[in-house]
């Protein structure tokens, strides 16, 4: 490749830039409210569209001049729809709300808008600083978390340029054009960065060898294919910054010397392919892709493939299998993709996050990348903590961060004063993890040492009232359906372990079928070609090793302790407690199982009930008469009075 | 389930024969092509399958292989209110497998199938993407927080309602 003209593409660079900082300032400057609307998929779930359309009613009831502005995702998923309001004229800082339904909306508008007043009872905190209200810096939430990948995802605009370029967006792009590839690559090495797709192998390493690779045509993949039950980090950075993943692509090709690229992007995730798609042709249009990048003699651009849901596509002979049209089913390596993969041309295949990591390493160094996290792992993980924890979201911290501090202090612990259990990480793939591991560093040695896995960064908290043996069986349900069929062990395999999984929480186990579980685990990981297979056994492996009793128990006694399984389990209702009269259990009874007794009280039809727990929700908490044990026939049995009392009124 | 194409279909289907020729014959343009087919038609009745063998010249059990192999490919039609229930991590946790039943057994049709009078279908989505509500469910666009067995009841009766008012309101006209 020639050297690009330097000097042209740091004046093409500046002026574009200048251009967006322009409009910046006149977006800051003008005095009139600002409302920012996360509008990521997760806020539109939660109903930010009907806010949005809220305020624009609002306002224009009122007459008041006020710009909206839809940015991304912060990742505070417990708070959405999430709304920073920003009047310089009240004299108060931007602030942030939550949970801003509509009819917060029009609240705000007529009180805070209108009247000054910013209803601090429903605010979260000020986003800056000040001398008036606690800002959210103070929260732990919110000051424990080091942010690099997602630094400006809920601050921008996805769908304008401009807010990217004014954020200093593609400068280190500019910069890295003024450079060397291979200074580029040895850049990426120095700063230790490892692929965040799971593996974590090194990126600098990866980019090595695809630099030296033979071949002029070089492909550059981006894999957004993220398909584990749980995980959306993927998703909302393509939905909140599509560009700083752009920005590490057309780095990654200039270091590789690729000239195509292409974002394999889960279809099921429409708003993001929508977001990457007018980002490329956004980017088309400023010369930052295309026919001689910033007036370089540099050439690349980026197509988009939408995946159709395979879990299996995430490993990389698969992805490339199914961009070539064929069932995704992986490929014996070698050779790798990086020798011969899509058009077997040579391929670098990086995950997102491990992409846009790239712009703030050539902008800060590597050696500002190694100060954050610990010294195996540098940088920064991303993680999706949902399940039973106070404050679910995105969380992105420093690598080396514990369990304890990520799960306790920052999202706020376990709700409604039950006890932690485990966590499990990294998806299908990773393992459970009891408390006593709760003060293991996060990072990619350590985990695997636990016998978990970093993965693509899932995390589900469990408290007491999960069944571990029943959540083994939901991955394996899911790794058992997502199995491309290609590896004996994994396709048979895997089945059945299911079957034997299913057995145990119907109450049907034997005393050989905990052996069996280890045995079949231990052969599925020998005798599979790909991650998936090798990998699937591991929720059954940890949760065997850490939470033996929960299975002994679904074993010998037919029991489950957390009384989940709904085979081993009953339900009743304690006549002492029961107030007659109150119909509320009866009539919210899916199957009409519940009845009344000749003497007002209730009792269960047990070959009826579902177990579905509604009534025991429903029934007013002085009572709490509808009881759980485990096993079923600890039940008392009442008799369904013959006759029409099985009629409603 | 064999289900008659409908009119509409039928003329649909017409329309996408002449949008093939835009697709170039590779193997690459294959999945492409069931997804513009799918977008359309929402679904992939039998005669897709040999348009596009015919297309890209492979046999239609290639392409049936290819299309079964990927969980976003239907071979039945969606209902007019599709129901989706999440079935991600934190769902399951809280109990969405009660919920997926609870849809089953009211409209007597099992997940990834439709009642005959198209009206509704039910399929298991893997994350919808807002755990902080789950369980969760979609009935149509309309994403239900928090869902409970109770509510499933509910939410069936007030698309029948809203579809008697729509009714009566055409009738007036």
């Amino acid at each position: 490749m020639t050297p690009p003209n330097r000097d042209i593409s740091n004046k093409r660079f500046r002026v574009m830039q200048a251009e967006a900082m322009q409009r910046r300032a006149a977006f800051d400057e003008a005095p009139i409210p600002k409302i920012h609307i996360g509008m990521a998929t997760c806020g539109i779930a939660a109903g930010a569209l009907e806010t949005q359309a809220a305020f624009e009613q609002a306002l224009a009831e009122r007459g008041i001049d006020a710009r909206i502005h839809l940015v991304g995702c912060v990742g505070h998923c417990y708070a959405e729809p999430v709304v920073v309001i920003d009047h310089p004229a009240s004299g108060f800082p931007p602030i942030l709300y939550p949970e801003v339904n509509p009819g917060k909306a029009t609240m705000l508008t007529k009180l805070f808008l209108e009247g000054g007043d910013p209803r601090l009872e429903h605010i979260l905190g000020a986003t800056v600083a000040n001398d008036l209200i606690p800002s959210v810096m103070e929260f732990p939430r919110f000051n424990q978390e080091k942010r690099v990948v997602m630094e400006k995802c809920g601050r921008i605009d996805p769908e304008d340029i401009y807010d990217y370029l004014a954020e200093n967006g593609y400068a280190a792009l500019a910069a890295a054009l003024e450079r060397s590839p291979q200074a580029i690559v040895a850049e990426i090495e120095r700063s230790g960065l490892r692929g965040r797709g799971g593996a974590g192998f090194p990126t600098g390493t990866k980019w090595e060898l695809a630099r030296r690779a033979a071949g002029d045509e070089k492909i550059v993949i981006c894999n957004a294919d993220e398909g584990d039950p749980g995980a959306y980090m993927d998703r909302t950075i393509l939905e909140s910054n599509p560009h700083q993943v752009l920005e590490g692509m057309i780095i990654c090709a200039y270091a590789v010397g690729a000239r195509h690229g292409l974002v394999y992007v889960r279809a099921e995730y429409p708003l993001a392919v929508k977001i990457i798609r007018k980002a490329i042709a956004q980017a088309n249009e400023q010369g930052l892709l295309g026919q001689g990048i910033l007036g370089s003699a540099f050439d690349f651009d980026i197509g988009v493939f939408e995946g159709s849901g395979a879990f299996v596509c995430g490993e990389e002979t698969a992805l490339i299998q199914s961009v070539e049209g064929r069932r995704g089913m992986p490929l014996h390596r070698p050779p790798y993709p990086i020798d011969a993969g899509l058009k077997d041309k040579p391929t670098v295949i990086n995950n997102v996050k491990t992409l846009a990591s790239v712009p703030p390493i050539i902008e800060n160094g590597a050696e500002w990348y190694r100060g954050i996290g610990s010294a195996g792992s540098p940088g920064t993980a991303i993680f999706s903590v949902v399940g039973n924890v106070t404050h679910p979201g995105l969380v992105e911290i420093p690598m080396g961060v514990s369990l304890r501090t990520l799960i306790f202090d920052i999202c706020g612990g376990i709700p409604n004063k039950k006890k932690f259990k485990a966590v499990q990480i990294g998806g299908p793939s990773g393992g459970c993890l009891p408390e006593d591991f709760l003060d293991t560093p996060i990072d990619f040695d350590s985990l695997t040492g636990a016998g978990a896995m970093m993965g693509s960064g899932g995390m589900v908290v469990m408290d007491e009232d999960t069944c571990l043996v029943d959540v083994a069986r939901y991955f394996l349900d899911f790794t058992q359906k997502e199995s491309c069929g290609k590896c004996t062990f994994c396709r048979i395999g895997t089945y059945h372990l299911l079957e034997i999984l299913k057995r145990l929480t119907e109450g049907e186990g034997q005393p050989s079928d905990l052996q069996q579980l280890q045995q079949l685990s231990e052969d599925i990981k020998r005798g599979s070609l790909c991650g998936l297979g090798k990998t699937a056994p591991n929720p059954v492996l940890t949760s065997l090793k850490y939470f033996a009793d929960d299975y002994t128990a679904h074993v010998e006694q037919k029991r489950c302790p957390a009384m989940m399984c709904r085979p081993l389990i009953a339900f009743y209702i304690d006549l002492d407690r029961c107030a007659r009269g109150c119909d509320v259990c009866e009539g919210c009874c899916p199957v009409d199982a519940v009845f009344t007794t000749g003497n007002r009280k209730k009792g269960i039809d047990q070959s009826l009930c579902v177990k579905c727990a509604e009534c025991r929700v429903a029934c007013p908490p002085e009572y709490q008469a509808v009881m759980k044990v485990s096993p079923p026939h600890l039940a008392p049995i009442i008799e369904r009075p013959p006759g029409p009392s099985k009629d409603k009124p | 389930m064999d289900l008659e194409l409908s009119a509409e279909e039928a003329r649909t289907l017409d329309d996408l024969k002449v949008q093939l020729i835009r697709f170039k014959k590779e193997r690459g343009e294959l999945i492409p092509i069931l997804q513009m087919f799918q977008e359309r038609l929402a679904y992939l009745p039998p005669p897709t399958i040999e348009l596009v063998a015919d297309h890209l010249d492979v046999s239609p059990a290639e392409v049936y292989g290819v299309a079964t192999f990927y969980n976003q490919f239907r071979f039945n039609p969606p209902g007019k209110n599709p129901i989706k229930v999440c079935l991600g991590t934190a769902c399951h946790v809280k109990g969405a497998d009660i919920i997926l039943e609870n849809f089953e057994r009211k409209l007597e049709i099992k997940e990834g199938e439709t009642t005959a009078d198209r009206e509704f279908s039910i399929e298991r989505v893997a994350c919808v993407g807002c755990c902080a509500l789950a369980p969760v469910a979609l009935v149509g666009e309309t994403v239900q927080g928090h869902m409970a067995p109770s509510k499933v009841e509910g939410l069936i009766m007030r698309v029948d309602i809203e579809k008697g008012i729509k009714a009566r309101a055409e009738q007036k006209k």
